[in-house]
């Protein structure tokens, strides 16, 4: 074999025990692959597949709870789960680099962005000051920085998180490894952002020739990036192959499952309707948030601005905007979780906004919403059912009739009726996610609000919990208003979508009109930035 | 930054004014009639009347708060009837003792407690870490006064190396002085370290697992001399904060240590002061220490802005 | 839709794992060595508070003019109150009235105990009240604040002595000076705690299913306070001990007839370089209790409360 074409990583067989307790005995079983120069490997897999656990054993990072059992890693031929401290320590930023998930992070927050990457260089090289303070200069620009020399002495909390990605990536490569770990590294940014750092990425790691190994859960990002592709289900290498072929072509069951459950950017046809009678109807709604701390610069805070929003019974209004832009601001509004202050909110005939605690209370009822962390949006202390009967109760109805409402609604939500008596951490995330949908159903409301709900969930659990709240609109003929971030979710769910930016409503319409003309140059950019937007998922060719 | 400073010393002022509030309150809450209490018990009625008057205690209450507070921000404490000195005078002759073993025990403290904390947490789970643990817990648990006699047995009766009492004045003989320091500020520093030296411990070990260190390491970093730097400035914000909210302890307990050891300073001026009723007295006494319980924890707010950039001015 | 779902597999899995997670909190805490060990020690001082009468003591009050400033370990002839006399060795000597040492020693386990709990239970009760005041009516907050910004001002031991000074010293007046200082410190913890479950998205879905205010607290917020406000009662317990030693110490505590741990090392004062067992004994058994509830409070802190360990 010619020396240029052998793999800079080389992974064989390798197991991770976890500790004894856990749910199973590894958290990886038996894995191998390759990544050769060059190339951009991804690992892809759902929460729990051992995806992050392999990036961390390649670097010698694992907690110590966890321990490779068996197998080898071999970096340029050499084994490095046999190599000693010392000489991990000698790879590490040298032969092979890592980027992590949160940005925010992790950057030390009191050392400047220049000397952390001098730290770097300080260790693993001979330069003196005046030749690393060039090299980092270099790479800084090489990354893409504006102004290298003022962001050499910024500290972290003065760059977006998008830059602070871009300093990690610059101490990454600038001792030019032959191997960069990604882990999830756009995962936290902002679509647009995310677009921004994967062509980053791409771009210099061509340049270079370094191997990538990418992890991540999306596949969009796959097909954006990717030139090989590996699927793990609980630990396991469940399928590998080349990126156009596994996304098109897939052998194995639960890759085609994982595959057909990412939502298509193209809106579905969903036959917009008007009859309606309006449910909720926004007039000029605005939040306005001002420090008014004492002997403080009074800080004014726009987090929505002249909001008007109307949505009919039966229909699914989404809200789509990157994070900052107050779509959950306008949702906590109209729940009157948070006093607007300015504008309207008429709910039916009602006008709501202004409404005082006490005569909100009968109204309350009308307007349910569910929350984005399933494993905060129930209080661990009582049983589901009890959280389910908690607000019909509230309004006058007897326990033995709530808890059969309830029960009636845990079918609804596809649950076991006989579970009611269990506690919330006796569920799963998507399960949990269930229950509170079926929570807010209890009170028979005319509006039901999902505040990004199904965003915190594996996407195979996401398409059930999406389906399911399809169902339940047409069934019960309710009007949803849809949080998200994520626009193939909003095309598939919407019959109307409003995109939001800094506050503002910059587009509005149905979601075919949105997603198909778009004519706001902001949402064109936002479009434009969605990863694996040319790629139709699940669409596989029968071979 | 100034900007900065002036807006911290402006949120001081409600805590001051509570505390003045509470101190006035304090003399109304007594029983019996103020200008009898002041006075102590010796008083003849000319020297009552003499005192109702100065304090207007015929005047309704707000207009003897104004009063009251108006000397005592002209530096007029009011004059203590048992010592028969003004007050400002016998702080002023009390002050030294006090401020000298103040700065002992939290010089101490300090070169002790910090590196007992960061090597504990370096050492997370060893024996070192539990004997440090363990000690802190001890601290923690054993009133100062019976540490003080501990050593003044030990030290001072038993072995003789020291002096069991007393006080000299650094100016009249230094080694006098030292001699009688070492003592005291041992006893006082015992709690001190105890405290410093947990929350080193705590808010190291928390650093450590943020992931900024996860970073650093993946640097390639070794993981003693570099990861301590990452880490110990980063914690150094609560270390900080703990050693300044200590200072209250500090006070209580150079009141106890001044009394176990005789020294004249003003931990022992309020416990004659409040054995002998001297309402002036105890009055200048809290105010003084809550003040400068105040003013170091705003020192020590601002000077968090020089470890954590993070911090706004 | 598929007949198995990856999710579902995953559940069956987890839900034992998980089921078992949080119902054990407090078998944990109680399984805890710390716990153990400070709870053993805590369990023999109770006893010997209780059964003090019966451990071989006489009168704690007693003065024996006769029996002086006797070394631990002498054997002492004293008078009966029916005029006979008999002989007994006094374990811990005697104090400069002639009191039995050994005996103020075992009934002052009484006084510091009920100290400790007494001020602990009234402190959490007044902190718990204002606290949660404070956490939920926004324009009594700021007021509420101020006035413990200003109380945390006053160094604690410092205000206990001004309020014994203005009340006289008795053992009521003692304990409430030893409480105003911790009062503020609690209602910090309540309030802090009330502040941060208000946002927990299971309130607010509360709240949106119209939940009365009361209800609120009762049921979803104030269940949150209950670890950290057992963890910060036993260091409150442990520091009024401490506290009340120093009060009586220097002369100002509970009346120096009563005997407690700190009124017998306050007497022994005066003769310490010749007769040390007066400050020794009751120092040992001093430190041992409060050694014991502040490694109980550990212990629970750790399982309990992990965050909390922060804040020393």
């Amino acid at each position: 074999m010619p020396e240029a074409k052998r793999p800079v990583l080389e992974v064989r067989n390798l197991s991770v025990t976890l500790p004894t307790g856990a749910d199973r005995v590894h958290a990886v079983e038996k894995v191998s692959f390759t990544v050769a120069p060059g190339e951009i490997v991804c690992l892809v897999g759902e929460s729990g597949s051992g995806k992050s656990v392999i990036a961390f054993t390649i670097m010698g990072l694992l907690a110590k709870a966890l321990k490779p059992s068996s197998g080898e890693i071999l970096l340029e031929g050499e084994n490095i789960l046999a190599a000693d401290e010392s000489r991990l320590r000698e790879l590490r930023c040298t032969r092979m680099s890592m980027i992590f998930q949160e940005p925010m992070t992790a950057l030390n927050p009191v050392m400047t962005c220049g000397l952390q990457i001098d730290e770097v260089l300080a260790t693993h090289t001979k330069l003196d000051a005046a030749q690393r303070k060039a090299k980092i200069i270099a790479i800084l620009d090489r990354v893409k920085l504006p102004e290298p020399e003022r962001i050499y002495a910024s500290y972290p909390h003065q760059l977006s998180g998008g830059q602070r990605q871009r300093i990690m990536i610059a101490m990454a490569l600038v001792l030019d490894p032959v191997l960069l770990i990604a882990d999830e590294p756009t995962t936290a940014l902002d679509v647009t952002t995310q677009a921004e750092i994967l062509k980053l990425i791409a771009e210099l790691q061509e340049g270079q020739g370094t191997g990538v190994l990418f992890i991540t859960h999306d596949f969009g990002v796959v097909a954006e990036i990717a030139h090989r592709v590996a699927v793990l289900r609980w630990g396991e290498l469940v399928e590998m192959g080349p990126t156009e072929k596994i996304l098109s072509r897939p052998e194995h069951a639960y890759t085609k499952m994982l595959i057909s459950s990412v939502p298509s950017i193209h809106p579905a046809h969903r036959g917009v309707r008007k009859d309606g009678p309006t449910v909720l109807r926004t007039e000029k709604l605005g939040k306005t948030y001002s420090g008014n701390a004492f002997f403080q610069k009074a800080r004014v805070v726009k987090a929505a601005v002249d909001v008007d929003l109307d949505i009919r019974r039966g229909e699914t209004l989404g809200i789509v905007g990157e994070s900052g832009s107050g779509k959950s601001t306008v949702a906590r509004c109209i729940a009157r979780l948070i006093d607007p202050t300015d504008g309207k909110i008429f709910l039916g005939d009602t006008e709501i906004a202004t409404m005082s605690a006490g005569k909100l209370r009968p109204h309350r009822r009308r307007v349910q919403i569910v929350f984005q962390d399933p494993y905060r949006s129930m209080n661990p202390r009582i049983t589901v059912g009890d959280s389910i009967i908690e607000g019909p109760m509230n309004f006058g109805l007897k326990r033995d009739e709530a808890m059969a409402r309830a029960r009636k609604l845990m079918e609804t939500v596809r649950l076991d009726p006989n579970s009611l008596d269990r506690y919330p951490h006796q569920f799963s995330g998507g399960q949990r996610q269930r229950i509170c949908i079926a929570r807010a159903l209890a009170m028979e409301p005319e509006l039901l609000i999902a505040d990004e709900a199904v965003s915190a969930l594996d996407v195979s659990v996401q398409k059930q919990v999406l389906e399911l709240l399809d169902e339940i609109r047409v069934r019960l003929n309710l009007a949803v208003l849809f949080i998200t971030h994520d626009l193939r979710v909003a095309a598939q769910i919407c019959d109307y979508v409003a995109v939001m930016s800094k506050g503002h409503v910059v587009e509005y319409g149905s979601a075919e009109q949105v997603f198909g003309a778009p004519k706001d140059d902001y949402t064109k950019a936002l479009f434009a930035a969605a990863p694996g937007r040319n790629w139709e998922f699940g669409k596989f060719a029968t071979a | 930054m100034l900007d900065f400073i002036i807006r911290r010393l402006i949120a001081i002022i409600p805590v001051l004014t509570v505390v003045a509030v509470f101190v006035f309150l304090m003399l109304r809450l007594t029983p019996g009639d103020p200008a009898a209490v002041i006075a102590g018990d010796n008083a003849t009625s000319d020297q009552i009347a003499d005192i109702r008057t100065k304090l207007g205690l015929d005047e309704p209450i707000w207009t003897q708060f104004v009063i009251w507070i108006s000397n005592i921000l002209q530096g007029n404490f009011g004059e203590s009837f048992f010592f028969k000195k003004t007050v400002a005078e016998l702080i002023a002759q009390r002050v030294e003792p006090t401020l000298a073993l103040a700065i002992c025990t939290l010089v101490i403290a300090v070169t002790v407690a910090v590196p007992m904390g960061v090597l504990a947490a370096y050492r997370h789970g060893s024996l070192l870490d539990r004997i440090v643990m363990g000690f802190s817990v001890l601290g923690f648990s054993v009133p100062v006064f019976v540490i003080g006699y501990c050593l003044i047995y030990v030290f001072a009766i038993e072995l003789g190396w020291l002096p069991v009492q007393g006080y000299i004045r650094i100016g009249v003989s230094f080694w006098g002085f030292l001699e009688r320091m070492i003592l005291p500020s041992i006893t006082l520093a015992v709690i001190f370290v105890a405290l410093i030296a947990r929350m080193t411990r705590a808010s190291v070990l928390e650093v450590l697992n943020e992931d900024y260190i996860r970073t650093a390491r993946a640097k390639g970093l070794s993981n003693r001399v570099e990861l301590m730097r990452h880490a110990l400035r980063n914690a150094a914000v609560p270390i900080l904060t703990v050693i300044g909210l200590g200072i209250a302890g500090l006070i209580g307990g150079a009141v106890v240590t001044e009394s176990v050891y005789g020294l004249p300073g003003l931990g022992r001026l309020t416990v004659e002061a409040v054995l002998s009723r001297d309402f002036p007295t105890i009055q200048t006494v809290i105010l003084l220490f809550s003040v400068v319980y105040v003013v170091i924890n705003l020192l020590i707010d601002i000077s968090y802005t020089l470890f954590d950039p993070r911090i706004r001015y | 839709m598929s007949a198995i779902t990856p999710e579902e597999i995953v559940d069956s899995a987890s839900i034992s794992a998980a089921s078992t997670k949080r119902k054990s909190l407090w078998a944990l805490a109680i399984r805890n060595t710390a716990v153990i060990f400070g709870g053993a020690i805590l369990l023999v001082m109770l006893v010997i508070a209780i059964l003090a009468p019966f451990l071989g003591t006489v009168d704690p009050t007693r003065i024996d003019p006769a029996a002086r400033n006797k070394k631990p370990g002498t054997e002492i002839t004293f008078r009966l109150d029916d005029g006979q006399t008999a002989k007994r060795t006094v374990i811990m000597g005697t104090d400069s009235l002639g009191r039995d040492v050994y005996s103020r020693v075992l009934y002052g386990t009484r006084v510091s105990l009920m100290i400790g709990v007494s001020v602990a239970v009234v402190s959490i009760a007044i902190g718990l009240v204002i606290g949660l005041v404070s956490g939920y009516v926004r324009w009594a907050d700021g007021i509420i604040m101020r006035i413990m910004d200003g109380l945390m001002a006053i160094p604690g031991i410092l205000l206990a002595i001004a309020l014994v000074s203005i009340w006289r010293a008795g053992l009521i007046t003692v304990i409430f000076a030893i409480v105003v200082p911790d009062v503020p410190r609690v209602v910090r913890l309540v309030r802090s705690v009330v502040l941060s479950v208000r946002e927990e998205p299971y309130v607010e879905g509360a709240i949106s299913v119209g939940t009365p205010t009361w209800t609120l607290m009762f049921r979803h917020i104030l269940p949150n306070t209950v670890a950290p406000l057992i963890v910060q009662g036993t260091f409150i317990a442990a520091a009024a001990i401490i506290a009340e030693a120093i009060l009586s110490f220097l002369g100002i505590g509970i009346p120096p007839e009563i005997p407690s741990w700190g009124n017998i090392m306050a007497e022994g004062r005066t003769l310490f370089r010749v007769f040390p067992h007066n400050i020794f004994f009751p120092g040992v058994f001093l430190a041992l209790t409060v050694l014991a509830i502040n490694i109980m409070g550990d212990g629970l802190r750790d399982t309990l409360d992990p965050k909390m360990s922060k804040k020393v």
